[in-house]
């Protein structure tokens, strides 16, 4: 993290621009990952790990990720909470949600099957059984279903 | 001065390019925040700066590289959690049972098979051969250590049980390991150690009643024993299998004390965290730091063998041969049914764990490709001490690991994770260098490691 911020503080000393490293998703979520396996150089809190909202592939859904392991590491099974918005931007209470993901270059899944087990209310779901057992880009995959409307969104990330 | 005027244009120079890269779309959002990260990594650690210039180059290291490695110390590695299907898994009694059950051959029918037989204290617990067989036929796998494997969520090479102590019971009834029942081993137990027994897990029942409890009942292949066990009243199958459950928990307390020591690669770990290297070069020839590097780096075995005990603990197949004359196995696509029906699994009547604390199982993975032919990834720690390799033991020594590793042969069925990795002879060989860093005597009571003294 204390490498990233201080990208930020150089470029902008250099460019005189302000500096947003991560960067709004496009076309992929980006997620702030201090994991596990690297050494921890932040020295403090961190922000929880989570994926910026995303608007699923035909509009009728967004959605966001937040990580309840934090930071995230690796071969710790843990939980996540979604969050859904229809189009309105009002809370999706209704959800079915269908899990999918993994690492495409390793042609591998997620080493366990997380599922949606619970609706917390407000829009919020609960998501269990994630893990990850390596670094590199995974993917997740939520298929939602919701008023007769079924759209998908897929998250792209790096753990390092 | 000039150094370090050299060294900010380089920042300046690596920063600016990456935001090119970022702003023309080169670069995607996904990768900026990791591109800039290693270019800074690769000017800060001083390796193209040279702050350091004259030390040994094998010991430069980015910030990002001395991560990794402390990733694998065991200085990372947390205090053994609780096994919340076994209440008495930290219980000094309990292990002090499991102790001597662990090395006494009266659970088996000619008193000759013990846990120890296979997991020879000596020898890391392994038995040095390429499969078990301890009756003059092989079982289809080779003997795993038990060292550190407390940390592990699935045990056996396709995770077909959940919990160590599980796991301690099944090799009791199987015919070419222990080759015992049940109904014999819970009776042999309550009467030679029933007050250790008790002291544990309160009295123990009578099981003197010949009618109800069979010399030799067991949900077994062999008929006699299936019969006599099926003959039996549930609330007596019942009976039998709580402490037999008790009989893997005392066992499993016994290992969970058997945990990894402090290898010189820990040493080097530590060194390299503050960026010692005159301490580095004192531990780590050039070869071995190579080794090192190329375990991480373009060998890329931490994406399986990560953590401070050198495995992610899930299942792979990385497409080995078959031993001459065997069948293909299945490996962890069969394993997942095994475990989800076991009597003795954490979920059931004799776990100790809550519904919710068995999340391993409530979310275990039971489809997909890449369960075909897949085996536990092992750990790494006491390599050197633990051939022959592999689930099926088909590879005598680590060289003849790394070629495997250096051709990477496609599986099937199912798909090899491997990509060849083409290490020059070289290359290899300060991978195996680095390996045998990773030996220590086990950390645990030395009494722990040989039969108990009136055993």
């Amino acid at each position: 993290m204390r490498i990233r911020l201080l990208a930020c503080l150089l470029a902008a000393a250099l460019v005189f621009s302000a500096c947003n490293p991560v960067g709004p998703p496009q076309g992929g979520g980006e997620m702030e990952m201090e994991d596990g396996m690297s050494m921890d150089m932040s020295g403090g809190s961190m922000p929880a790990d989570s994926l910026e909202a995303q608007t699923t592939e035909n509009g009728h859904f967004t959605v966001s990720a937040v990580s309840q392991l934090d930071p995230v590491v690796i071969n710790e099974t843990h939980s996540w909470t979604l969050h859904i918005e229809n189009a309105d931007g009002k809370p999706v209470t209704d959800a079915e949600i269908a899990i999918d993901g993994g690492m495409p270059e390793h042609d591998h899944g997620f080493p366990t099957a997380p599922r949606v087990t619970q609706y917390l209310g407000e829009g919020g779901y609960l998501l269990e059984g994630m893990r990850f057992n390596m670094g590199g880009v995974w993917v997740l995959t939520l298929e939602i279903s919701s008023g007769g409307q079924s759209d998908t969104v897929t998250f792209e990330f790096e753990l390092n | 001065m000039r150094r370090l005027l050299v060294a900010g244009a380089s920042l300046a120079f690596i920063v600016l390019a990456a935001l090119v890269l970022f702003s023309s779309g080169l670069v995607g959002a996904g990768n900026i925040g990791a591109a800039i990260r290693d270019l800074l990594g690769a000017s800060a650690g001083g390796r193209g700066i040279g702050f350091q210039s004259g030390a040994d180059p094998a010991h430069s290291w980015t910030a990002a590289e001395r991560g990794i490695i402390a990733s694998l110390s065991l200085d990372r590695l947390p205090p053994l959690p609780p096994d919340p299907s076994n209440a008495v898994g930290d219980s000094s009694d309990a292990v002090a049972l499991g102790h001597a059950l662990f090395f006494d051959g009266g659970l088996s029918p000619d008193g000759t098979v013990s846990c120890s037989t296979c997991h020879q204290p000596q020898s890391y617990f392994t038995d040095g051969k390429a499969l078990a067989n301890v009756r003059d036929i092989d079982t289809p796998r080779h003997t795993p250590t038990i060292v550190g494997i407390a940390y592990s969520d699935w045990f056996y090479w396709d995770g077909r049980r959940d919990s160590q102590w599980a796991q301690a019971l099944a090799p009791q009834e199987a015919a070419i390991e222990h080759g015992g029942t049940r109904t014999a081993h819970v009776r042999y137990v309550l009467e030679n150690y029933r007050s250790q027994y008790e002291a544990v897990f309160g009295p123990g029942p009578d099981f003197s009643d010949a009618s109800r409890f069979p010399s030799d009942a067991a949900p077994v292949e062999d008929g006699a024993k299936l019969a006599a066990w099926e003959g039996m009243s549930e609330a007596d199958r019942g009976a039998v299998n709580r402490v037999f459950a008790n009989i893997g928990k005392s066992i499993a307390a016994y290992s969970r004390k058997i945990l990894p020591g402090r290898s010189r690669f820990d040493d080097y770990a530590e060194a390299a965290l503050v960026n010692d290297r005159e301490r580095m070069s004192e531990l780590f020839s050039a070869e071995e730091a190579e080794g090192l590097r190329l375990f991480f780096g373009d060998g890329q075995c931490t994406d399986c063998h990560n953590g401070p005990l050198f495995t992610n603990g899930t299942f792979h197949n990385i497409g080995l041969p078959l031993p001459q004359g065997s069948r293909f196995d299945q490996g962890r696509s069969l394993g997942t049914f095994q475990v989800v029906e076991d009597v003795f699994n954490c979920q059931g009547e004799f776990s100790d764990a809550k519904e919710e604390e068995c999340v391993e199982l409530r979310f275990i993975k039971l489809e997909g490709e890449e369960l075909i032919g897949a085996f536990k990834v092992p750990g790494l720690r006491n390599v050197a001490e633990t051939a022959p390799y592999m689930h099926n033991g088909i590879f005598p020594d680590l060289e003849a690991v790394m070629r495997h590793y250096n051709h990477a042969p496609p599986a099937f069925p199912g798909h090899s994770d491997l990509v060849p990795l083409a290490f020059t002879e070289e290359q290899s060989e300060a991978v195996i260098a680095f390996l045998l860093t990773l030996s220590a005597p086990p950390d645990a009571p030395a009494e722990l490691l040989r039969p108990p003294v009136n055993q």
